[in-house]
């Protein structure tokens, strides 16, 4: 900011004439986003309250209600969010205080931990359909160790709990390391001497995890539940991979109401109930764990 | 355990911890491995071994002719390509659109600042990939609908805020004096810009168009719901996936898989800045 006094001088002129700067930068974006950001929002409620004629009606919204498939695409939907966002911020969490414990290798670890971040949901679901599969890897390792006799079938649609559950693996294998990236990057923050004064005083890990960690990360820890829960609700391409269609999710559905039933309005519907949820989750969190400086971050 | 154990006690649990932390961090290194190296054996060895049961741990034969399988399939190369191209456009597209945005947001103090920064923020909070539905509805209306056009896009639309995010903490990093000292050399704003700013973003903004690229490479519902015939890899593979044999999926998998294996290792140094600057 402080440039001396000379400098200052010659650059003023330039600086005042090049006010528009900033928004000149700034306006591709902005007109790119509201061109295939914000209209497609917008139409997404306006399609899914369109009538067969057009105009106003609810018929969209009372056929995704009335479908048969409806209450299982919901509640799975809701079920997976909330089984494996906790499960992945304990195992993101792991992983992040074993890199910050700079062990031997720490790059190595780092790596590891984050190669599932350019794994696509669609390859994670299949890699772990090689497992579950009747014949697959599991059951491999199960029957030559001689756990089981025979294969047991996980992917069962007569067991939902355990199908959820395989979804569950896939979904956690495949999106934990970005929450651990984002609670790596928080660590960092902390000062090592909070640490080491925790340890002065005799912490134990735990302790330390529990009143120093977990309060200072907060904000990270927010961004990271706020970003995961959305992707969560979005789950697609790991569901139809693991389960086919012996299990529902709201994505799925909105797939199945565009292309095989060819009606982009119940799609649509779909994805603006999506919508509603995510947002309803991004401020339930905000509220939940609010932060000192309480910007959106 | 009070503050005054010996030092004994103290050296034996903090050696104790490290032990425990190591094997923390072999454990779950092999929750990420492990089905890794299952897919790459599956891919690579004889079709049949897909069908067979137990599978063997350690492969007897190794064969590409399972990967081979997959890329003679009808579609697969033409899928292949496109899924290149989209990924290569939405990459220029969003880096074009959003490093002078992050520039600005980098440099520059100006009104509406704070309120542009939360609205790339918010956008977080809503699933980008769902508004691919009314889109494929106004595409069809503009005559672009199952074009890679339609996908690239979309799939700009969803990479742009987190490169306009991306590129300002990459800018940030840049010290300010360097480029003020151009300016005072007699550089103009430009000038300044392109010789000394870009050579020293240039290794961030490139992880950051490599990230956007593998964003585009694995999108899968939006692909799917805006193409029929002109479908990307995944899209290809996913409207396939109940009705096509095992080793075509397992192939599948892996070639989807191994880019973005090397994409991590190409990138690993950038992802802590990547990401966590993001979610500042």
């Amino acid at each position: 900011m402080a440039t001396g006094t000379a400098t200052a001088a010659r650059t003023a002129a330039p600086r005042r004439r090049l006010g528009w700067a900033p928004y000149a930068l700034l306006a591709p974006s902005l007109v790119y986003l509201a061109v295939f950001f914000a209209m497609p929002m917008v139409n997404a409620f306006g399609l899914a309250f369109q009538g067969d004629a057009g105009g106003y009606s609810l018929e969209p919204i009372r056929r995704m209600l009335d479908d048969e498939r409806f209450t299982q695409a919901l509640t799975t939907t809701l079920l997976l969010v909330v089984v494996v966002v906790p499960i992945q911020f304990v195992v993101a969490m792991g992983m992040a205080l074993v890199v910050n414990a700079r062990l031997k290798g720490t790059d190595l670890w780092l790596y590891i931990f984050a190669l599932p971040l350019g794994v696509s949901e669609l390859a994670a679901g299949i890699v772990w359909f090689s497992i579950f599969t009747e014949q697959g890897w599991l059951n491999s390792l199960l029957t030559q160790v001689g756990v089981l006799e025979r294969p047991f079938i996980f992917l069962d649609y007569q067991r939902p709990a355990l199908l959820l559950l395989t979804i569950v693996a896939a979904e956690a294998w495949r999106a934990t390391s970005i929450i651990m990236i984002i609670l790596v990057a928080g660590l960092q923050g902390i000062p090592r001497d909070y640490l080491e004064a925790a340890d002065v005083f005799g912490a134990t890990a735990w302790q330390r995890v529990r009143h120093v960690i977990l309060p200072l990360l907060r904000p990270s820890i927010r961004v990271a539940l706020i970003l995961r829960t959305i992707l969560a609700f979005q789950a697609f391409a790991t569901v139809i991979a693991l389960a086919g269609s012996a299990a529902y999710v709201l994505a799925g559905e909105a797939y199945r109401w565009y292309w095989d039933i060819r009606d982009p309005r119940v799609a649509a519907a779909y994805a603006s109930l999506i919508l509603l949820l995510s947002v309803a989750s991004t401020v339930l969190f905000l509220v939940l764990l609010p932060t000192h400086e309480e910007q959106l971050t | 355990m009070t503050a005054m154990a010996g030092a004994g006690t103290a050296a034996r649990r903090r050696r104790r911890a490290r032990a425990l932390t190591y094997l923390a961090a072999v454990l779950l290194s092999l929750f990420v491995l492990v089905p890794i190296y299952f897919i790459t054996v599956t891919a690579f060895t004889p079709r049949e071994v897909s069908y067979d049961f137990p599978k063997p741990f350690i492969p007897g034969t190794v064969s590409a002719e399972t990967v081979r399988f997959f890329a003679d399939s009808t579609g697969v190369l033409a899928a292949l390509w496109r899924s290149v191209v989209v990924a290569a456009m939405t990459l220029v597209l969003s880096t074009l659109l959003g490093a002078p945005a992050g520039y600005a947001l980098a440099r520059f103090a100006f009104r509406g600042k704070a309120a542009f920064r939360l609205l790339i923020l918010s956008t977080r909070a809503f699933p980008i990939v769902i508004l691919s539905i009314p889109l494929a509805v106004t595409f069809i209306t503009w005559g672009i609908s199952d074009t890679t056009y339609a996908v690239a896009l979309m799939h700009t639309g969803l990479a742009l805020p987190f490169t306009v995010l991306i590129t300002s903490s990459i800018f940030v990093s840049v010290p300010k004096d360097l480029e003020e000292a151009a300016r005072t050399l007699g550089c103009t704003p430009l000038g300044a810009f392109v010789k000394v700013v870009l050579p020293l973003a240039l290794p961030g903004l490139a992880a950051a168009a490599i990230f956007t690229f593998v964003l585009s490479w694995n999108e899968v519902f939006a692909a799917v719901i805006l193409t029929l015939r002109q479908r990307t890899l995944p899209a290809l593979v996913l409207a396939a996936l109940n009705t096509s044999p095992l080793p075509f999926r397992f192939a599948a998998a892996w070639f989807m898989l191994a880019p973005s294996l090397v994409v991590i290792f190409v990138i690993r140094r950038y992802l802590l800045g990547l990401w966590g600057r993001v979610a500042r």
